[in-house]
């Protein structure tokens, strides 16, 4: 009920976009048009100010000095723990793990959790959709295991074939690894019967996280999976910092990471002792100022609202494919029904690099190649496609611009 | 930003209409060149006789840049000897990073002189290049740009 109130009051974009001082910039001699959300996200000054008082006035070491400041900086640090946690609805702060990013959390997840338990003949699935970071540190786990990975095919629009994927799952899978969001092509799996399936045959679950938080809310709990990873810089915070959420039962039975300060409860040459959840997977000093600022963006979209972002990104994301399907030669890469934000597309006769200097002297910023997802771009046979991604302070007019460049550079290069 | 510096009537004629496309039989001389940050690649097949190029081909994915860029370079380089194939390369990539005072006397190759205003691109024009110098070296491991 409650979010069917808040999302019924539609986003004030224009106040929104006030919120964040990089979009009041000119690129080129155009107002800056920014579509390359699911890159990295610009942030609001709720977040930089967040930061930068910590670093101003309370910067110290956490969980080591009696003095104020390093009181003052804990505080700040474990209190952004409590904000992921509220943020995912993990059931315990010794649930989440500060990483640098994605990338950081599913290596750590494939080292710590994987390596001990895999041996010769065992099987991890993950999907085609996968980013690179969803692939290669599996691939490394099976390399050193004698492990294989197996790979769920996706259908024309870029929907994961569920029942090739229940297929896969056989009596040697170890650990399954999906993405919530498809980076590439916006595809949203429904995660839940994944994971329900992987979990009815005690299969660990590991999900990517990083392209749906910033679009849709996202309850552990509810999905029931192992593990689920995401970066602060893909959600309006800064870079550099990440949240792992492990089950703590899960959590509780794997070793450290890497070693070193802050990890470990005594050391001695004869042994050392590890310290409680989550500490035990942090070694060395964590990036603080990283944290506050993930801190401050899970509570700026909490005073927007999870709910009202998604309804004003589905219009966007319906304004933009209607207006793109009447580009000459324009054809959609990725086309599931249930899809966040963005749209991946090629032009016919102009290379994708092109349109993103061309698109880029008109000030709308998209990227432009594989987006470290070689596999789809593969089963798709393009090389690369341009992706405008949207995020909670774009609007119809900026997709107007990039349709309009879109025009330019037909224009000019075909 | 002068997009009509980077794509010169030049540049997008050799890309719309690319010279010396194709597979060459009778080569001597191949490499693969490749451009991960834009997911170009490039075959290069070269006909040398003695010292000479007597003839070559390109196929490939690419940008503008790129194709425009292998498609000049096949004109430019057909004919020539070795040494002077290095020596035009040499002009190219000073002219690409804005060290070469006079583009003019590199003929059409002066249309690229606009990419060193948009240094991301700058690989793109050099890709082919490379790639001739691994297909002269004799090289079988691809060429990139990383």
């Amino acid at each position: 009920m409650a979010a069917a109130r808040e999302a019924a009051v539609a986003l004030d974009v224009a106040r929104v976009r006030a919120d964040f001082p990089a979009l009041a910039r000119r690129v080129n001699g155009h107002p800056l048009a920014y579509l390359d959300n699911a890159a990295s996200s610009q942030q609001p000054a709720a977040v930089i100010d967040a930061v930068a008082d910590y670093a101003r006035a309370h910067h110290a070491n956490v969980h080591r000095g009696v003095h104020t400041l390093s009181q003052e900086a804990t505080a700040l640090f474990e209190g952004a723990r409590e904000k992921a946690r509220r943020f995912v609805n993990a059931a315990s702060t010794a649930e989440i793990v500060f990483v640098r990013g994605t990338t950081e959390a599913i290596n750590l997840v494939a080292q710590s959790y994987g390596r001990p338990r895999l041996a010769a003949g065992d099987e991890i699935v993950v999907t085609r959709l996968e980013h690179h970071s969803n692939i290669v540190p599996w691939q490394l786990l099976a390399a050193q295991a004698g492990a294989s990975l197996r790979v769920a095919p996706i259908d024309r629009r870029g929907v994961v074939d569920f029942e090739a994927y229940l297929g896969l799952l056989g009596p040697r899978t170890r650990i399954v690894a999906l993405a919530h969001v498809s980076n590439a092509l916006g595809t949203v799996l429904p995660l839940a019967d994944f994971v329900a399936a992987a979990r009815e045959r005690g299969i660990a679950t590991v999900v990517d996280g990083a392209q749906a938080v910033p679009h849709l809310a996202v309850d552990v709990q509810s999905l029931g999976c192992d593990f689920y990873a995401f970066s602060a810089h893909k959600m309006y915070g800064p870079t550099g910092i990440g949240v792992l959420y492990a089950r703590e039962s899960v959590l509780a039975g794997m070793p450290p990471w890497q070693g070193g300060g802050d990890m470990i409860l005594s050391v001695s040459f004869e042994g050392s002792t590890w310290n409680h959840l989550p500490h035990r997977f942090e070694a060395g000093t964590p990036n603080i100022g990283g944290a506050v600022g993930l801190g401050a963006a899970i509570d700026y979209l909490g005073r927007i609202g999870i709910e009202r972002i998604a309804a004003h990104e589905d219009r966007l994301l319906e304004y933009a494919t209607g207006k793109l399907a009447t580009v000459d030669g324009l054809t959609l890469v990725g086309t599931a029904p249930v899809k966040s934000s963005l749209v991946s597309f090629t032009v016919e006769g102009i290379h994708p690099h092109d349109l993103g200097t061309v698109l880029d002297s008109r000030g709308v910023a998209v990227r432009t190649g594989h987006h470290c997802a070689m596999p789809v771009m593969e089963f798709f046979g393009v090389p690369a496609t341009t992706r405008a991604s949207f995020g909670l302070y774009n609007t119809s007019a900026e997709v107007d611009a990039l349709v309009d460049a879109l025009g330019d550079a037909i224009r000019m290069l075909r | 930003m002068d997009l009509a510096q980077l794509y010169r009537d030049v540049i997008v004629d050799h890309n719309r209409s690319p010279r010396n496309r194709g597979k060459l039989p009778a080569a001597t001389h191949h490499a693969e060149g490749d451009n991960p940050l834009c997911g170009d690649r490039l075959r290069l097949d070269v006909e040398l006789e003695g010292d000479v190029i007597r003839d070559l081909r390109f196929e490939g994915s690419g940008c503008a840049i790129s194709t425009a860029s292998a498609s000049l370079m096949s004109e430019a380089v057909k004919g020539r000897t070795r040494a002077e194939a290095a020596e035009i390369f040499g002009s190219v990539h000073r002219m690409l990073t804005g060290e070469l005072a006079d583009a003019g006397r590199l003929g059409k190759l002066a249309a690229l002189a606009g990419v060193r205003e948009f240094p991301a691109r700058v690989k793109c024009a050099s890709l082919c290049w490379h790639t001739l110098n691994a297909a002269l070296a004799g090289g079988h491991d691809p060429v990139t740009t990383e």
